[in-house]
């Protein structure tokens, strides 16, 4: 099958390893991908600062981009949910999937040729969960499931530690991060201090803003907690905790 | 000040953010407690939205026949367009009544109205009977919380409030103490007021009846008493049936503290011998959001409570952040129709991070409304200068390819080389948090070299 890689501009421009890793994955897999040379961004940080009317420009060039492929695959909850919610193009927004629903819902990925023997936490990424559903959110009075535990489950090695609030916003919320900075980075704060106590040595989500704003913190407070996407641990990404500490 | 300046004065005091986010985070899991031991919880949720869907569409008729009725069990019944004219038809009421003074049980309509400020400047004495409004009223404060006036408010801080206008001991913060004085002290004012103003949290078309819900029986206490009573209520209070009211009466109370119900639920259908029961019916703007296709369902609201309490936002930046009667989730969406320049912050004061639209007993899309709201305060002119130049700068160069790869090389560069353009004061990212570190070269570099030169 063709896929289209849909890499976030942050992520291309910042965290290539995270786009290598979701590459690699999709190709183990037998997929046909191909990364679309001509795209920016879904146009979502307009569109969420209340500027939606100036996203004509980004739409098209991403409709243009995107067409003609079986799948579109983004490594992030969030840009996966604008394509979906706001571009307005159907044949784009049925085509699009975040990574990890690809994984269980296309792929059906039984079995994952990884080793990760560390103490994981998960972090939900709002977007992920509460807009395109990837997990039972903690709010309703329903049976839980997560796709990201789905797959996380199947590495070996990995333990998954649990968290006293295990779906509350990490705050970096797109523009709010800076137009609300003090309540962000407290935001932040808790979130972190809650993976500190339940003794996260990895911290992943699903969505690498939210992980950004994350690691922000951690590397300003110097805790001792590596972060990482899930792309990157179930891609089977050696790491070395004690190097990350330094 | 706005949200984010008043949000981060909040901050400050970080022991009293973590009590603020602790408290109400428990009020949350008390909220999770309750409702997950009813299976039918999320039917009860979608029953109440479509009952309230039901009541938008047809709200003419419904308050057409909910009067007609009212007024055939000897209710007196007025209508006000807005805030002016509810309080000059509550003062007008007290003028013929001769009284000078009142009682008041929690009505957020009136809060909504600024009643009191408006009684006082007209020489009426206005006593809040709710435990949690008395105190506020005490420090000269505004409700931080539609359910939980005083939760911003330690018992240390009661304790002082109390000793300076109660009298009691110095220093003393007992719960129990310090509620059997204010036990006291609103006693007296029970028996020697003769008019009483009361919220009206449901009224039924079919009956002309309407349900006062108080976990203190303060409303009761203040009704049942006065030779005057005076319901206030904004007109989307209706229901259809009373056979309605249970679905109601079951979300209203888990959904607020995680209580099965609320202590009392008064019935009101017609005054006693002797006694005048009046109901005042607002608009104050509910009109105009109903004729808003993308914002009407706000007007579900049942004034619960529970997106403030789960809102990350809202747990950390306190409800007077929200500089508006109603504050949080539900307030951020109401109150830009009130005063869209006012309140052109409160929609942004977000994360969107949805977890309000999930515990909303009525499913009113507060967080999507929210998103709404910021693309009609942009285009209405509400943002600031420099906010659209960077968004019209950053729509360039996303919409280009070139220069966005371009901007990215230069923007990476300048991170490694010179540091100090980015890390510094004027970047708010940087205040507390650090920059990522900026990689040799971008994935399409990368991709470039690495996947048979497909890309540029």
């Amino acid at each position: 099958m063709n896929v289209g890689l849909f890499i976030p501009c942050y992520v291309d421009q910042f965290y290539p390893q995270v786009a290598i890793a979701t590459l690699e994955l999709l190709e183990k897999q037998g997929c046909n991908v191909h990364f679309p040379p001509n795209q920016t961004c879904c146009g979502q940080p307009m569109a969420n600062s209340g500027f939606e009317h100036l996203t004509g420009g980004c739409n098209e060039l991403f409709a243009k981009n995107f067409a003609g492929f079986d799948y579109i695959v983004c490594p992030s909850g969030s840009c996966t949910l604008h394509i979906k919610e706001h571009l307005g193009v159907p044949e784009i927004a049925s085509r699009c999937y975040e990574l990890t629903e690809f994984l269980t819902d296309i792929l059906h990925i039984k079995s994952l040729p990884s080793y990760f023997p560390y103490k994981v936490g998960l972090h939900q990424s709002c977007h992920g969960q509460r807009g395109l559903k990837l997990s039972q959110m903690s709010e309703l009075n329903a049976p839980h499931f997560s796709k990201a535990e789905q797959l996380l489950s199947q590495v070996e090695g990995l333990e998954l530690v649990t968290l006293q609030r295990r779906d509350e916003c990490c705050g970096f919320g797109g523009t709010f991060c800076v137009s609300e900075e003090a309540l962000s980075v407290r935001m932040g704060q808790d979130r972190v201090m809650d993976h500190v106590h339940s003794g996260t040595q990895v911290l992943t989500a699903g969505d690498m803003s939210c992980l950004m704003h994350l690691e922000g913190i951690i590397r300003r407070e110097k805790l001792p907690i590596r972060v990482m996407h899930l792309a990157e641990i179930l891609n089977g990404v050696a790491v070395e905790l004690d190097a990350a500490k330094k | 000040m706005k949200h984010p300046e008043l949000a981060e004065k909040f901050i400050k005091d970080k022991e009293r953010t973590t009590w603020h986010d602790e408290t109400l985070w428990w009020v949350r899991q008390k909220r999770d407690m309750a409702a997950f031991q009813l299976p039918e919880w999320e039917l009860l949720r979608e029953t109440a939205s479509r009952i309230k869907n039901n009541v938008l569409s047809n709200l003419h008729e419904y308050l057409l026949a909910f009067e007609a009725k009212a007024i055939e069990n000897g209710v007196l019944v007025h209508w006000a367009a807005d805030a002016q004219e509810h309080n000059e038809i509550v003062l007008s009421l007290l003028k013929a009544a001769n009284a000078n003074a009142l009682i008041k049980s929690k009505s957020m309509l009136t809060e909504e109205c600024h009643l009191n400020e408006f009684l006082a400047t007209n020489g009426i004495d206005v006593v809040d009977t709710d435990l949690g409004e008395r105190i506020v009223q005490l420090r000269n404060e505004a409700p931080s919380h539609i359910v939980l006036p005083a939760i911003h408010l330690k018992k240390e801080d009661v304790g002082e409030t109390f000793h300076q206008h109660l009298g009691t001991e110095k220093g003393n913060k007992d719960p129990q103490y310090l509620t059997e004085a204010a036990r006291q002290h609103l006693r007296e004012k029970f028996v020697t007021r003769k008019v009483a103003i009361t919220g009206v949290n449901f009224a039924i078309a079919e009956t002309g009846e309407f349900v006062v819900c108080t976990n203190e029986g303060n409303a009761d206490m203040g009704a049942h008493l006065a030779d005057v009573h005076i319901a206030c209520m904004g007109f989307e209070k209706i229901i259809p049936q009373r056979k309605h009211l249970g679905v109601f009466l079951r979300l209203l109370a888990r959904s607020a503290t995680g209580q099965p119900i609320t202590t009392y639920s008064s019935h009101f259908k017609k005054p006693r011998p002797g006694q005048q029961m009046h109901l005042v019916i607002v608009d104050n703007g509910r009109s105009r959001q109903l004729g808003r296709p993308e914002f009407r369902n706000s007007l579900k609201c049942i004034r619960c409570g529970a997106c403030i309490n789960t809102c990350p936002v809202y747990r950390r930046s306190g409800g007077h952040s929200y500089h508006n009667a109603v504050s949080g989730p539900i307030g951020a969406i109401l109150a830009p129709n009130l005063d869209m320049a006012k309140n052109a912050d409160l929609p942004f004061a977000s994360t969107l991070c949805g977890s309000c639209s999930n515990v909303c007993p009525v499913k009113i899309d507060i967080h999507d409304q929210l998103y709404k709201w910021r693309q009609v305060l942009v285009k209405e002119g509400h943002a600031p200068l420099s906010k659209t130049v960077s968004m019209r700068a950053m729509t360039f160069t996303l919409s280009h390819p070139g220069v966005f790869n371009f901007a990215g090389k230069v923007g990476r560069k300048v991170m490694q080389a010179a540091p100090f353009m980015v890390n510094n004061g004027l970047n708010l990212w940087y205040k507390q948090r650090e920059m990522p570190a900026p990689p040799e070269e971008s994935f399409r570099e990368w991709y470039s070299k690495n996947r048979n030169g497909e890309s540029n």
